[in-house]
């Protein structure tokens, strides 16, 4: 195969991999739009806060003397999910659950002020500084002729992609199959005749915030897996790249989320591959743009009308 | 009272749970490894303070809230419209800088931009009701235009101050155009993303923006071309002219006043604009779009005269801005900055003129009055975004709307 091809293949896998990871923490902010309206603007530094406690966990187990990593990694996993979810619980509850019913601005700028609040709250608790991890997993597969342009696929970007996958099957099970799933749609197409119904939608919305909390921050430490490091300011840019993403795929959509959070991430390696590593951000922003220019409603969204 | 105390024992073993891998335990970099170093004090400090806020919440704070914050009613926004109070306090504001510190009046320059920048932020958010987080931009554009034709036109403040004003506009009009059509919430994130571009590209222009290093040697703002320098090849000095001592004092506050007559245009600007019809109808729009369309308004036109004015005044203030600092750089255009902008518009009351002067008088004030909490800064800043928006949204000198009551 010519180099050229190669190369463009390269930049599939990689942007895959970053494409699941948007994918995820795109999930929770269109399932807390289509619930309630309203942009987690927080959303990007629980993703940050679920990296954290990932490394965290990673450090605490490697101290105790258990150095499987596949020990390690579902343990670590599993600690930062129950944790971050209770932050998105604990943010839900305090920051925007006494603002339900105002002008939409006021829960908007609420979601800034977390925001803000939690990147000084870690770096006061952990330091400005960037924390690097050691590479826990190394290696890879490579593809192609020695000699010629080999494409490269390490283990972490597989282990991404099946955590990805994994999540994203799980909560589209949830979602279809289970009665408290279906309690999430009811309230996400009607929350007054939902609440008439019998459904706790105060319940149904923390719920939401929790499995958003919960996806991101298995982005979290799949990001810390693969660029070993973390620093306090990691959540900002990334949080509306992944917002992009679920503007992108039609916000609302939980299946529109994963699908723009690929494709941005495909229009991003492409674009650091052959435009510029510098404007790579860039581009992602100029893509929410057009998009919002050309088709409001995402690409599997649907038009929203207004009612008076 | 047992009830009370269970709930806030409650809240702060949540706290605990939370805080405690993160607040608790520091990671630190040791050799090529890592390892974890326990911290009590933070930990111990959140917990306390969330059981003490909960208790509070429950039993002291709402009747101190009623009994602190008055109704919008009493807050004496009548009395301060008085054309005798305004032109007192524009006597105090003209005479105090020569009877004070250099540092002081440099200090007072720096909150006139931040009111400029609120102000024009207002006719945005407060006026039109459109969330803008990228108002920063407008005000990098203005600072950055006015470095760059300083630098290859040689062009002087005076004259540029107009084009940076036409600068932001256009380039608000060119942001606003496709995006104002669409939801509120959108527009947000669309300027949020606007103003992280230009930070990107003033950051990665290396060639015409210097990069990160920025642009210096900016001229300073002259009073009908005579210069504020001990001497200058152009002519006489401002000293030289009038036959006075050379002083670094007279530019500082050359600059404050030319600040707060920028001020005073803006504020009498917005304050002719509100009761115009294009101000009228910011309002209504505001309130309630689809009865606007359904009265023949075309809110994109609207919205997009709202946004370019606004950025208008972005400009106007980063021109002055690069004029006062000398130098620029994208480090000063940050979100952290539209947040500071927002949380001024916010704080003094969406759309109340008066409200704004105070909060952006009081947000540049804060940081030199509690240096030794600077490390906090920005926490309590978040947290208090968050506690405003619980218990007082309308900011702390709401507008009061033109209104008649029948008496029963």
């Amino acid at each position: 195969m010519p180099d050229s091809l190669l190369q463009a293949i390269q930049q599939v896998v990689n942007g895959l991999t970053l494409g699941s990871i948007y994918a995820l923490i795109a999930i929770g902010y269109t399932m807390v739009y289509g619930i309630i309206g309203m942009i987690n603007f927080a959303h990007g530094e629980i993703y940050m806060i679920g990296a954290y406690l990932g490394l965290i966990a990673v450090t605490a187990l490697v101290l105790l003397g258990i150095d499987s990593v596949w020990l390690l990694l579902p343990l670590a996993l599993a600690f930062s999910v129950i944790v971050t979810s209770g932050y998105g619980w604990a943010m839900e509850r305090i920051a925007y659950r006494p603002l339900r019913g105002r002008h939409r601005l006021v829960p908007l700028i609420s979601a800034i002020g977390v925001s803000i609040f939690l990147q000084n709250y870690v770096q006061l608790t952990q330091g400005a500084r960037d924390v690097a991890l050691a590479q826990l997993i190394r290696g890879g597969w490579r593809l192609g002729e020695a000699g010629g342009f080999q494409v490269y696929i390490s283990y972490v970007q597989a282990i991404i992609a099946v955590v990805a996958i994994l999540f994203m099957t799980l909560l589209t099970l949830f979602v279809s199959r289970t009665s408290l799933g279906r309690a999430c749609r009811a309230t996400a197409q009607d929350r007054v005749m939902a609440r008439l119904l019998g459904i706790d939608t105060d319940r149904v919305i923390a719920l939401t915030f929790v499995l958003g909390a919960a996806l991101a921050a298995a982005a979290g430490i799949l990001v810390m897996l693969h660029y070993g490091l973390v620093n306090a300011h990691m959540g900002f840019v990334v949080g509306i790249k992944a917002f992009t993403a679920a503007v992108l795929g039609g916000i609302g959509s939980i299946p529109g989320a994963m699908l723009g959070g690929v494709l941005l991430g495909l229009a991003e390696s492409f674009a650091s591959a052959y435009l510029s590593t510098q404007y790579k951000d860039v581009v992602a922003f100029s893509l929410l743009v057009l998009v919002l220019l050309f088709r409001p409603t995402g690409i599997l969204g649907r038009p929203e009308v207004e009612k008076v | 009272m047992r009830a009370r105390l269970l709930d806030a024992g409650a809240w702060a073993l949540l706290a605990l749970l939370l805080a405690g891998p993160m607040a608790g335990l520091r990671l630190q970099t040791e050799g090529t490894g890592l390892t974890l170093v326990t911290q009590w004090r933070p930990l111990a400090v959140i917990v306390v303070l969330v059981f003490v806020f909960r208790l509070l919440q429950q039993t002291a704070l709402p009747a101190l809230t009623r009994l602190a914050l008055p109704k919008p009613r009493l807050s004496g926004a009548g009395l301060a419209r008085h054309p005798a109070v305004l032109g007192l306090l524009f006597a105090v504001a003209v005479i105090w800088p020569f009877f004070a510190s250099r540092g002081a009046i440099d200090l007072a320059t720096l909150a006139l931009i931040y009111v400029m920048l609120g102000l024009g932020l207002n006719i945005v958010v407060g006026l039109a009701g459109l969330l803008d987080l990228g108002y920063v931009a407008f005000y990098a554009i203005g600072a950055y235009g006015f470095a760059l034709l300083a630098q290859h036109a040689g062009i002087g403040f005076w004259l540029a101050l107009p084009i940076c004003g036409i600068l932001a506009a256009i380039s608000g009009i060119l942001l606003g155009f496709p995006v104002l059509r669409l939801r509120g919430d959108y527009l947000a994130i669309v300027t949020l993303g606007f103003g992280e571009i230009v930070y990107l590209l003033l950051n990665n222009l290396d060639g015409l923006t210097g990069g990160p290093n920025g642009i210096g040697g900016i001229p300073k703002p002259t009073l009908f071309g005579l210069e504020f320098a001990r001497r200058s090849a152009d002519g006489p000095t401002f000293h030289e002219f009038f036959g006075l001592e050379f002083s670094s004092s007279h530019r500082v506050i050359f600059l404050y006043l030319l600040a707060l007559v920028l001020v005073v245009i803006t504020l009498a600007v917005i304050h002719r604009l509100r009761t115009m019809p294009v101000g009228r109808a910011w309002e209504a729009l505001r309130e309630d779009e689809i009865a606007c369309r359904a009265l023949g308004l075309n809110p994109t036109s609207i919205k997009l005269s709202a946004f370019a004015l606004g950025a208008t005044f972005a400009g106007f203030a980063g021109c002055f801005f690069a004029a006062r600092q000398g130098f620029i750089s994208p480090e000063s255009f940050t979100f952290i900055e539209s947040a500071i902008i927002l949380v001024i518009v916010i704080l003094g009351g969406m759309g109340s003129q008066a409200g704004i002067v105070l909060a952006a008088v009081f947000m540049t004030l804060l940081p030199e009055l509690a240096r030794e909490f600077d490390q906090y800064r920005m926490l309590l800043f978040g947290l208090g975004m968050v506690l405003m928006m619980i218990w007082r949204p309308q900011g702390l000198l709401p507008s009061r709307r033109p209104r008649l009551e029948l008496r029963q």
